[in-house]
C-alpha cells in the first residue's frame, strides 16, 4: 500500500497517534496518572471517509507491514520466484487473498477470461472445450483447502537459516475454494478405462504441467474459479485453477487450459528435475505429492516477539496434513522436556489449516518453543534431526520437522535448533 | 410404484456410477485445436513431432538464446540452472544436478525447452530448433560426440545415466512407522542446548531481520552451508566468461610427425568446446580466454596481453609449467586444480579425450 490510494490518517496524525500509544504505554507502567489514549481523539471528532472512497476495501494503514516479502537471493529472478504469506501476522485459519504467497515459474499470466478456454484431450470418449460460461452451469462445491508448497521450509535442511516464520514457513495458504469437482468435467468427456494419469497444463508462459494419477484427479480434485468468494487473484491463477487437495502446491496449476488423459505419467520438468526428493545415498523419490503432517508457532516467532513482559501470554501457531485432520497439537516451551496438549481452536476440516493455541503465565525466563502435530492418521511431526537421518541434507523439498524459537527475556525470538 | 422408488429408477438410468451421463456442457475439440496446445512429450517418444538437429546447430542456437543465462558450457550464471555436468556428484555434500548428473529422461529436456524457454519468448522455437538443442545438451553432457543428430526416429533410442536414480515414494512404508509413534510428554530429556542460530548466518531480508539478534549472537560462525534456494536450487556460483564469442576462426593444423595423427584429429574435435573462448594457430589472437600456441610445456600465465587471474598470474610466477601431467589435471577439473581460475569451463571427463586434446594442442602450435 502507498500513501497515495490509502485513506487513513494523515501521516502528521499517524505520528501523533503513534506516540500517544507509546507514551501511553510508559505511563501506564511508570504511574496511574491518566492514560493519553482515554481522551477526545481527532477520529472521534472529525467526520470520516464516505462509503464510496474505497469500492474495494484496504487493511488499515497501520497495518501496512502486514505483507508478502520475498527473498531475493533465493532465485536468479523475480519472475520465476517466491514470495512468502505472512503468517506471523495472521491468526484464525483463513488466509486473506491478498496475502496468499506466490510462486510462478514465468510470472503472473494476464487471462482474459472471455479468451479463456479449458480443454479436455487425449485418451477420452469426447475431447471437449469448454468457456468459463461452461463452467459456471457444472454443479460446483465448496471446500476449505490448505495449498503448501513442497519446498516450504526447503531452506532450513542444513539448519537454522532465516529469522521469520514468514520466511521458514510462509509458502503455505488457506482458503475456501469454489469449484467443479475435476470428476464431472472428467465424466463429461468419458475417460477411457486405459486412461490412468491426468496432465493438467497452464497458461502461462512456462505452460506449467503436471501428472496426477487418475485416482486422485476422480477423488477430490476441485477446478476452482473463486477463493474466499471471490474470483481467483490473477497471481493465484485466475481464471480457473487446479485444487488437488492435500498434494504439494506445484500440481495446483494455476491459469489451467488443459487437462489431457494418458495411459503413463509424462515425467515433465517439474516432477523429474525439481519436486524430486534426493536422498542420501543419490537416490530420489519421485512423485512424492502427498504432504506429510506439520506445525509451527507462529507467534512468538522472530517477526512477532513477546513485547508485553511477564505474565499471561498467548502462543499460537498453524498445523495440516495433507492425509487428513489435524487432531492433536503438543506444545513445549522449555525446548521438549515437557510438552502441553495445546487448545485446538476453529474448524477442522481434512487438508485444511488448523489453529492452535497454548495460553500461559510466562516468568520472562527465556524460552525454547516448539510444536508438534498429530494428524488423524496417527503420523506425528518427527524433528528435524530425524528428518535428516531419514533423508539426509539434500532434499529440499517436504521438511516438516519441527521449528524451535529461542525467546530471549526480553521477549526476542529467533530461529535456533536444539540438542 | 412408490414415488421414492421412481425416482430411484430415474436416477439409475440418468446416471449410473461407472460412466455418468454428460450434461452436454461445451463442445468438441476439432483435432486442429487440439495440436495448437497438445505439444507434450513423454519418455516412449509419445507426442514428439517430426523433426531432427544436430549438435553444430544447436551449439549456434545455444550460444545466442541460452548461454546469457546457463553459461557457455552450460554451467549456470547466478544461480540460473545448471545443465551440464556434476555427474557423480549426487552423493556429494553439493550435489549438481544438470541434465546429464540427474534428469531420468531426454523427453522432459524437449518437452521443457519446447514449451516454456527461451525464458521470456516461450514456443519460439521450431521443432528442428528443439532438436538441435536437445542434441547440444547431450553433448555439453559428454554423452554424444559432435557429429551427433538427433531426431524423432533416434529420440527414444537415447538415454540418460540417471534413469534409473528415482525411487518410488515409499514415506509410508519407510517413515511412517518412525514417525507414528506416542511421544515422550514428560521429562522427555535431562538438559536442552541451542546448536544453531539463524542469526549467525544472516541471510534474513533486511527489513525484517533480526537485526538486534543478529549482532547479539556469537561470532562463532556455525556452517554457513545454507545458501539452498527454495525452488531452483542451484548452489555453486559460477562465475559467467565477460564474453561469449561464437566465432570460429579456421585452425591451421599443421604436420606432426611424432604424434597418432588418429589422436590430433580426436583432439580437434574435443578443442570444439574449448573455441568459444580459445584460439590456437598462427592468427589466433587473445578472446575470452588466451591464445594456447605452445601451450604444452610451456610456463603458465605467460601469454602477452591476457589479463589471467590472480591464482593464475601466482602460478606463473612460482614456476607452474604446463607438463602433460599439470595440463591434465587442469582440464580434468580447472576449478578444482586451480581455485580462483577464470576458466569457468567444468572440465573435460574422459581420460582419452585429456590425452588427444595435448595431442592437437602440441600439434597445431607448431
Amino acid at each position: 500500500m502507498t500513501e497515495e490510494n490509502h485513506n487513513g490518517p494523515s501521516r502528521r496524525a499517524f505520528l501523533t497517534g503513534a506516540g500517544a500509544v507509546a507514551a501511553g504505554t510508559l505511563a501506564g507502567k511508570a504511574s496511574a496518572e491518566t492514560d493519553p489514549a482515554i481522551a477526545i481523539k481527532p477520529w472521534m471528532q472529525e467526520l470520516g471517509d464516505g462509503v464510496d472512497v474505497s469500492p474495494y476495501g484496504m487493511p488499515s494503514p497501520y497495518e501496512e507491514d502486514v505483507k508478502r516479502r520475498t527473498v531475493e537471493w533465493l532465485t536468479a529472478d523475480p519472475v520465476s520466484s517466491i514470495n512468502f504469506t505472512p503468517i506471523h501476522a495472521l491468526d484464525g485459519t483463513i488466509t486473506p487473498n491478498g496475502v496468499c504467497f506466490e510462486r510462478h515459474h514465468s510470472g503472473v499470466a494476464k487471462v482474459d477470461p472471455a479468451e479463456h478456454r479449458l480443454m479436455i484431450n487425449g485418451l477420452v470418449d469426447r475431447e471437449l472445450i469448454f468457456t468459463m460460461e461452461d463452467l459456471m452451469r457444472f454443479p460446483r462445491e465448496n471446500h476449505v483447502y490448505f495449498l503448501e508448497c513442497a519446498a516450504n521450509s526447503g531452506m532450513e535442511w542444513r539448519g537454522s537459516q532465516l529469522n521469520g516464520v514468514q520466511f521458514t514457513h510462509g509458502m503455505i495458504h488457506n482458503v475456501e475454494y469454489t469449484g467443479i469437482p475435476l470428476r464431472l468435467l472428467l465424466e463429461e468427456a468419458g475417460v477411457k478405462t486405459e486412461g490412468k494419469w491426468l496432465l493438467a497444463e497452464g497458461a502461462d508462459a512456462a505452460a506449467m504441467s503436471r501428472s496426477i494419477p487418475m485416482e486422485k484427479a476422480l477423488d477430490d480434485c476441485l477446478v476452482a474459479f473463486k477463493m474466499n468468494g471471490e474470483a481467483l487473484r490473477p497471481e493465484q491463477g485466475y481464471p480457473v485453477r487446479l485444487v488437488v487437495p492435500g498434494w504439494e502446491g506445484n500440481m495446483w496449476v494455476k491459469w489451467l487450459r488443459r487437462l489431457e488423459v494418458g495411459d503413463q505419467p509424462w515425467h515433465h520438468r517439474e516432477e523429474t528435475s525439481k519436486y524430486t526428493d534426493l536422498l542420501d545415498d543419490g537416490t530420489a523419490r519421485r512423485f512424492t505429492w502427498e504432504m506429510d503432517a506439520k506445525s509451527v508457532v507462529t507467534s512468538p516467532s522472530p517477526q512477532a516477539p513477546i513485547t508485553h513482559g511477564p505474565g499471561p501470554t498467548v502462543l499460537t501457531g498453524l498445523a495440516w496434513s495433507g492425509r487428513g485432520t489435524i487432531p492433536r497439537v503438543d506444545v513445549t516451551i522449555d525446548g521438549g522436556i515437557t510438552w502441553h496438549k495445546a487448545r485446538m481452536s476453529g474448524p477442522s476440516t481434512p487438508k485444511a489449516l488448523h489453529r492452535f493455541y497454548y495460553d500461559f503465565e510466562w516468568d520472562g525466563s527465556p524460552l525454547l518453543v516448539q510444536s508438534r502435530a498429530h494428524d488423524s492418521t496417527g503420523y506425528v511431526q518427527p524433528t528435524k534431526d530425524q528428518l535428516r537421518e531419514m533423508r539426509g541434507l539434500n532434499s529440499i523439498y517436504h521438511n516438516n520437522g519441527i521449528q524451535t524459537w529461542a525467546v530471549d527475556a526480553d521477549g526476542k525470538a529467533e530461529n535456533v535448533e536444539i540438542s | 410404484m412408490s414415488r421414492f422408488l421412481k425416482l430411484a429408477l430415474l436416477a439409475s438410468t440418468m446416471a449410473s456410477p461407472l460412466a455418468a451421463e454428460p450434461l452436454g456442457l461445451g463442445r468438441p475439440a476439432t483435432p486442429e485445436e487440439v495440436a495448437v496446445w497438445d505439444i507434450d512429450v513423454r519418455p516412449d517418444g509419445l507426442g514428439l513431432p517430426e523433426g531432427s538437429g544436430d549438435v553444430a546447430t544447436g551449439d549456434g542456437i545455444y550460444t545466442e538464446k541460452c548461454s546469457a543465462c546457463h553459461g557457455v558450457f552450460g554451467e549456470g550464471a547466478g544461480r540460473w540452472p545448471v545443465l551440464a555436468g556434476g555427474q557423480g556428484s549426487l552423493t556429494d555434500a553439493r550435489p549438481v544436478k544438470t541434465v546429464g548428473s540427474y534428469w531420468p529422461y531426454l523427453s522432459t529436456v524437449f518437452d521443457y525447452v519446447h514449451r516454456a524457454m527461451p525464458f521470456g519468448d516461450a514456443q519460439s522455437l521450431t521443432d528442428d530448433e528443439v532438436y538441435a538443442i536437445t542434441a547440444y545438451l547431450l553433448y555439453l553432457n559428454d554423452e554424444v560426440d559432435e557429429d551427433f543428430v538427433l531426431s524423432s526416429e533416434n529420440f527414444t533410442e537415447a538415454r540418460l545415466p540417471n534413469e534409473e536414480g528415482f525411487v518410488p515414494d515409499d514415506r509410508m512404508e519407510i517413515e511412517f512407522p518412525a514417525f507414528s509413534k506416542e511421544p515422550c510428554m514428560t521429562d522427555c530429556k535431562p538438559e536442552v542446548e541451542i546448536t544453531m542460530r539463524a542469526a549467525v548466518l544472516d541471510v534474513t531480508p533486511e527489513e525484517t531481520a533480526a537485526k538486534e539478534a543478529a549482532e547479539k549472537a556469537e561470532a562463532e560462525t556455525t556452517e554457513p552451508a545454507t545458501e539452498e534456494a527454495a525452488s531452483d536450487p542451484t548452489t555453486e556460483e559460477a562465475p559467467a566468461p565477460e564474453e561469449a564469442t561464437a566465432e570460429e576462426t579456421p585452425v591451421e593444423v599443421a604436420e606432426a610427425p611424432a604424434a597418432d595423427p588418429a589422436m590430433i584429429k580426436a583432439g580437434e574435435k574435443a578443442f570444439r568446446k574449448c573455441k568459444s573462448c580459445h584460439q590456437i594457430g598462427a592468427k589466433a589472437k587473445n578472446r575470452v580466454g588466451p591464445v594456447l600456441n605452445g601451450i604444452v610445456d610451456g610456463p603458465a600465465g605467460a601469454v602477452e596481453g591476457f589479463r589471467y587471474s590472480k591464482a593464475m598470474e601466482a602460478a606463473g610466477e612460482e614456476g607452474l609449467v604446463w607438463s602433460h601431467d599439470e595440463l591434465s589435471a587442469f582440464l580434468a577439473d580447472p576449478k578444482g586444480y586451480m581455485k580462483g581460475t577464470k576458466m569457468s569451463f567444468r572440465g573435460v571427463r574422459k581420460e582419452e579425450d585429456i590425452d588427444a586434446l595435448i595431442a592437437y594442442l602440441r600439434d597445431a602450435s607448431e
